[in-house]
């Protein structure tokens, strides 16, 4: 290493001026060998990605004779239309929506009511009651999801998508956590003067907090979306007729039901992944500045 | 209460509603019951003066939390505790067992094998994860254009998650045709057969997890950002080499994010399931080699409904994460540094004077 040799001496004698070229910036060398790691980490990364795509595009014969290239040979786009009317897509496709575009916006609003309620009403009781909602984080859903299992059951919900869209109405302790950090960082004086202007506390929330909660409320939708685009725990258990399966589910069963026809098989994993890609590039630049866990302004 | 639903039912479906929608109305009175019962409440207990506004304004605000706390969450907790001591196959009632359930755990060899499976993986996956993310996030944090342009690559495999992922890398493990076989083939080595040999399948999915580390690079990322830089210029004025500075200013003060990785990341592998459900359906995993604990779990509860037996092993599974978790924190006051444990020693010592 010649970095150190380099810049010390230099450090030493003009004090005055720091190194403007800061230690962990490194020195050229060091910054190209952190590139040439980076391209090569990234071919290695995103290859898989491209090959399930150029999978999808061949033929069955092709997946042998294609290999490991990410060229697709033959660009059999009709797999993706084949692949979708091989099984009931659509239906999955329209389970997978409604069991999740319902919890995002149930999740949203009632996570924020009550995140509200824990920033801004002072009431006796409210450390203690938030502490109880940051201790259900570390519970494993596994140690309720037999109860959960009985309950349903008792509530004639089995076979139905109301087990995984039920408790969404109920907040989600994650979220609910998300929304008080965030409401904390905005102006206590928002709530005195909308009491002034003789607003209950409903319409506090729902008038002035809730306008302004524009990045943690894309922030929770965009991870509700995801966590829920994907469940497959909870399907699994609550969903066994055809009717009601979601795309996870579906998916999980595409080889007992279709054989092994792998391009088909990859042109729907496309298919099922897009949603969760789009929704990604679209919601980018919200995701890192809405989550923030300190509580400071 | 399935009494309660019954009858509702049967009221509804005399307004002629639809059968598929009658659980849920019968569900959404009784909670319309509930929460205006509560409202009632406090609206009384305002009147009366016993409480303030606020007050009341508070718990009828956190009042679907609490509801759904006690449906979903605690009730269940209790229930589930007091089904662990049970045998119950749902169709006949309920026995007590006393621990006969945890003492068959114990003695399960399948139990055995789920441990082993689900604690390899925790202990193989999470550190493994924790040094590439932070390594790559170290490596991303430099002001060069087109750096995002990598974040983005390295961040898109984490969209693809848990059944589509699983599927995904079934093919790319896949002995004869797969990604990883082609790659190695070419280099001149003859693969093992991951998914299916007993000893490779493992490894396999761990390498999977690497996958999606894009996740906690972000947070990484964040950390690295938050440091402060004249952290960085005082220790290049001190003339400290590029090691010391990433041992001595970088890592402790990105360390309670790796605290709060490696935490999050030990409970997360421990509940795995979606992997080793998938490829075990799908022909993979010989030999109970994915035999991860929830699943076991979850044959049990949902294919063999042996409910009393699948709540002390869900018990089981909570006193070993908590037990991971405590040991953790316990060794975390060795290497995480908090920048708020500084100030206040100066306080204290100042004050003393």
């Amino acid at each position: 290493m010649s970095a150190p040799s380099k810049t010390m001496p230099r450090a030493r004698t003009g004090r005055t001026a720091p190194d403007r070229r800061s230690r962990h910036e490194g020195t050229p060398a060091a910054r190209y060998t952190a590139l040439a790691v980076l391209v090569v980490g990234s071919v290695v990364f995103v290859y898989p990605f491209l090959w399930m795509i150029a999978t999808a595009l061949r033929t069955p014969e092709g997946v042998s004779s294609g290999g490991i290239a990410l060229w697709p040979v033959q660009w059999r786009w009709s797999n993706f239309s084949s692949g979708l009317d091989s099984f009931p897509f659509w239906r999955y496709f329209r389970n997978s929506l409604l069991s999740t575009l319902v919890p995002v916006v149930a999740v949203v609003y009632s996570s924020s009511l009550v995140g509200f309620a824990f920033a801004r009403i002072r009431a006796r009781g409210s450390h203690v009651l938030f502490g109880i909602v940051l201790a259900t984080l570390l519970l494993p859903q596994e140690v309720t999801i037999v109860p959960q299992f009985i309950l349903f059951k008792n509530l004639d919900m089995m076979n139905t998508l109301w087990p995984i869209i039920v408790p969404t109405f109920f907040g989600s302790a994650f979220f609910i956590f998300l929304f008080r950090q965030f409401y904390l960082r905005l102006p206590e004086s928002l709530t005195d003067a909308a009491i002034l202007d003789g607003a209950g506390w409903f319409r506090i929330w729902w008038s002035v907090y809730l306008p302004l909660s524009r990045p943690v409320l894309i922030a929770t939708a965009v991870l509700q979306f995801m966590s829920y685009w994907n469940n497959f725990f909870q399907a699994a258990i609550y969903i066994t007729d055809d009717k009601w399966k979601t795309l996870p589910l579906a998916l999980a069963g595409f080889q007992s039901v279709n054989g092994t026809n792998t391009p088909l098989l990859m042109a729907t994993t496309v298919v099922v992944t897009l949603p969760c890609v789009l929704i990604f590039f679209l919601a980018q630049r919200h995701i890192i500045g809405g989550i923030s866990f300190s509580g400071n302004k | 209460m399935s009494e309660i639903v019954k009858g509702l039912e049967s009221l509804l479906a005399g307004f002629h509603l639809d059968v598929a929608l009658q659980p849920i109305v019968a569900f959404v009175i009784m909670m319309a019951v509930v929460f205006g019962l509560l409202g009632a409440a406090m609206w009384l207990a305002v009147r009366r003066r016993w409480i303030g506004r606020a007050t009341a304004a508070f718990w009828l605000f956190v009042s679907p939390w609490i509801v759904g706390f006690l449906l979903f969450t605690g009730g269940p907790m209790v229930y589930s505790l007091v089904l662990s001591f049970t045998h119950w196959d749902l169709l006949s009632p309920a026995r007590f067992a006393g621990l006969a359930n945890y003492r068959q755990a114990l003695h399960d060899p399948d139990v055995g094998q789920a441990v082993k499976v689900t604690l390899l993986y925790a202990v193989l996956s999470v550190p493994a994860q924790t040094v590439l993310s932070l390594a790559v996030a170290l490596l991303m944090n430099v002001k060069v254009s087109g750096i995002h342009v990598f974040r983005t690559i390295w961040y898109l495999p984490s969209l693809v998650s848990g059944v589509a992922q699983t599927v995904l890398f079934i093919w790319v493990f896949n002995p004869e045709h797969g990604l990883v076989n082609g790659v190695l083939r070419l280099l001149g080595v003859e693969g093992p057969k991951w998914l299916f040999d007993p000893d490779w399948a493992l490894p396999a999915v761990v390498i999977m997890s690497l996958w999606t580390v894009g996740g906690n690079m972000i947070i990484y990322l964040a950390g690295l950002q938050d440091i402060p830089s004249e952290l960085y210029e005082a220790a290049a004025l001190d003339g400290a080499g590029r090691l010391r500075v990433l041992w001595n200013i970088t890592i402790p003060q990105i360390s309670p994010v790796i605290f709060f990785n490696v935490v999050t990341g030990l409970i997360y592998a421990m509940q795995t399931f979606t992997q080793g459900y998938v490829i075990t359906q799908n022909g993979g995993g010989p030999s109970n080699s994915l035999l991860f604990y929830v699943v076991y779990l979850y044959q049990n509860a949902f294919k063999f409904f042996q409910m009393g037996y699948a709540s002390a092993l869900a018990w089981i599974l909570f006193l070993m994460i908590m037990v991971l978790t405590a040991v953790v924190f316990r060794g975390s006051s060795f290497w995480v540094y908090y920048e708020s444990q500084r100030p206040q020693e100066g306080r204290r010592r100042v004050r003393a004077k």
